[in-house]
């Protein structure tokens, strides 16, 4: 809890009418998104869960017909499963980059988006997690990834990037859904002491008991600093360890040292994203207008144009390093991503994410919440691609044995199950937005001026 | 002789009953700061203080101590550390496989793992640690006066008291700016 004594600074036109602002007038408005919701959100849960539905129908036709139907051919046996893997784990991370970094940098603005962003890691990851399970084939087989004594006394092997993925993404799910529920107890409090019905006795239960006595503050907010102390290095090392998945090996076009910054930045650029996403909507169907302001998107699109940078310096390192290299088949490898036959994968990604942010250096588009929503749609099109383009087509255009390649094509199986994958994730999102608080309530209060005497309003700087 | 009532003796440790003393809510931060001040200065050390958010004037009225929390975090991460050494270590030589010439226990691959582990470890401890402290531990919890306002924009602080000593602790709540007072 970023717990401010100073006061705060004055409200830019782009905030909301601070006057309104009490603690009184928070809690009744982050309490209402808790109450019917009305016919906008239960379209958008019905086509997340349609896409939930085809993405089933196509994981159960794979589980019957093998890994035949997903497209693989020699040399490509890595391809839409892992990148929708690297990208849902990519998404994850500006929550916690929100959550944690953002919180030990006592950044006041974060407070009224860090729970949809802490939401969204912890659904991101889920959805992540489904993948390396869909790409093993057998998935009844998955635990034999885990280190438990066996009969042949056989123990994993811990000197692969893959077991260390395995280490990173478990730590990463396990952290950030602890560091969610930790964070929504004062919340949750809160709403139960303002509902009434079968919702008082669901928080009474899930709130742990939590009163606001200065006992439970005291070690609250000492251990939620160390959470975030911890999630901070946690959040860069997971997309590092991810990116070592490639980086570790020889394939021209994945062996490279810039990997990991690399991949932290691309992973923080398409989560900015995807908050813009999903806060446009939530702020609508929710009528949030005076909790999360333009002032909060103006600062989301700020980061996505710091990381956007950092992708865009990338992709232009990564290609003169090829060049610069003089080494043939590196060289041949990256020819082969803009001018072979997934041009179109590498100009999608090439455009939306080495051109697009540009936009973002003018202020009229920044406070434009339609512009954002839609840049930010196609930011995450295009880092879908930078996946895609990354693994599948270096490893198409693998240029050690050519002469094998069977040619690689995505099939409709691979289009299916990530269009689940969507569908899995909006589906758990709009269900928590809808049944606990997506703002948080105790934060939120923090960033206002305390009531004081003299100044009368409750909560009213 | 009186015999022992299970009954009564678990309704004792799941419903205590209530402590004697005196509850003041508060609309403003500064009045309850001033409230806690009086109250250190008449001698009443023992008193619950309630707040929708944490801040730090309440802190300072109260001069606590800094939360124990700490301690269990870094025995965790310490904790995790290590069975991540461990855990690497001793499978890679439970079955040496020599790879590529490498060592059989070769430990710069498994700095990863002992960092997730460390991580790991280092945070479920400062939940555990969390709950037990602020949750489980807290004295008193459900035997003190509480109104459901105090989540929300009030503040408020229970002092305990003997009944005959009530009055005077009422008067001291109301001359520092409590909106309502009242004995439980």
């Amino acid at each position: 809890m970023a717990q401010t004594t100073a006061p705060p600074p004055p409200p830019s036109p782009t905030q909301a009418p601070a006057t309104r602002l009490t603690y009184d007038f928070v809690t009744r408005a982050i309490a209402q998104t808790l109450g019917h919701p009305g016919k906008g959100y239960f379209a958008l849960l019905g086509s997340a869960v349609t896409l939930l539905a085809i993405g089933i129908i196509c994981l159960l036709f794979l589980l019957r017909y093998g890994l035949g139907l997903a497209g693989y051919s020699h040399p490509v046996y890595w391809a839409v499963y892992i990148t929708c893997f690297v990208f849902w784990v990519g998404i994850a991370h500006s929550g916690t980059l929100i959550s944690a970094i953002l919180f030990l940098f006592r950044s006041g603005w974060r407070t009224a988006i860090y729970r949809t962003a802490e939401a969204m890691t912890v659904f991101a990851v889920m959805t992540a997690a489904l993948f390396p399970l869909i790409h093993i084939g057998r998935q009844w087989y998955f635990y034999w990834t885990l280190p438990y004594p066996n009969e042949r006394g056989l123990w994993p092997n811990f000197k692969s990037p893959l077991i260390w993925d395995e280490f990173a993404i478990g730590t990463y799910f396990t952290v950030s859904t602890v560091f969610l529920i930790m964070g929504l107890i004062p919340d949750i409090a809160a709403v139960r002491d303002v509902v009434t019905g079968w919702r008082r006795r669901l928080y009474s239960l899930t709130a742990l008991g939590w009163r606001g006595t200065n006992e439970q503050w005291r070690h609250y907010t000492r251990g939620y600093l160390y959470l975030a102390a911890l999630a901070t290095p946690l959040v860069l090392s997971v997309h590092s360890v991810v990116s070592w998945d490639f980086a570790m090996a020889i394939v021209p076009g994945w062996h490279a040292t810039l990997f990991a910054p690399y991949f932290v930045a691309g992973a923080i650029y398409s989560g900015v994203a995807m908050v813009i996403t999903l806060l446009v909507p939530i702020r609508k169907l929710f009528h949030l207008e005076d909790i999360i302001t333009v002032h909060h998107f103006e600062n989301l699109a700020k980061l996505c144009l710091l990381t956007g940078m950092i992708v865009s310096y990338s992709y232009v390192t990564e290609n003169f390093v090829a060049w610069f290299s003089g080494n043939p088949h590196e060289r041949a490898a990256f020819w082969y991503r803009a001018f072979g036959p997934f041009w179109w994968a590498s100009w999608t990604m090439n455009i939306c994410n080495g051109i697009l942010p540009w936009l973002l250096w003018v202020k009229r588009v920044r406070t434009n919440i339609v512009a954002l929503f839609v840049i930010s749609i196609f930011v995450n099109i295009g880092m879908w691609f930078e996946r895609f383009v990354i693994i599948a087509v270096s490893l198409a255009g693998e240029p050690f044995e050519r002469w094998s390649n069977a040619g690689y094509n995505p099939t409709w199986a691979d289009w299916g199950i990530m269009a689940g994958s969507f569908g899995w994730f909006f589906m758990w999102f709009l269900l928590f937005a809808k049944n606990f608080p997506a703002v948080s309530i105790s934060e939120v209060k923090e960033v206002l001026a305390p009531p004081r005497r003299g100044r009368g309003r409750g909560g009213a700087a | 002789m009186t015999a022992l009532n299970p009954v009564a003796v678990l309704k004792g440790i799941f419903h205590p009953p209530p402590t004697p003393g005196v509850l003041g809510v508060f609309a403003h931060l500064d009045a309850t700061v001033e409230a806690i001040g009086r109250l250190k200065a008449g001698g009443y050390q023992d008193c619950t203080v309630y707040s929708p958010i944490p801040r730090h004037e309440l802190e300072d009225a109260l001069a606590q101590r800094v939360s124990p929390v700490r301690m269990i975090t870094l025995i965790g991460g310490i904790a995790g550390c290590a069975i991540g050494a461990w855990l690497t270590l001793y499978m890679s030589y439970d079955w040496p496989i020599v790879v590529g010439g490498k060592p059989v226990g070769s430990v710069p691959p498994y700095v990863v793992i002992m960092f997730e582990m460390t991580i790991l470890f280092g945070a479920l401890t400062t939940i555990l640690g969390i709950l037990f402290n602020a949750l489980f531990a807290a004295r008193r919890l459900g035997t003190v006066a509480w109104d459901p306002r105090f989540t929300n924009d009030k503040f408020g602080i229970f002092v305990p008291c003997e009944p005959k000593a009530a009055a005077a602790v009422e008067q001291l709540l109301r001359a520092s700016g409590a909106e309502e007072v009242r004995r439980a």
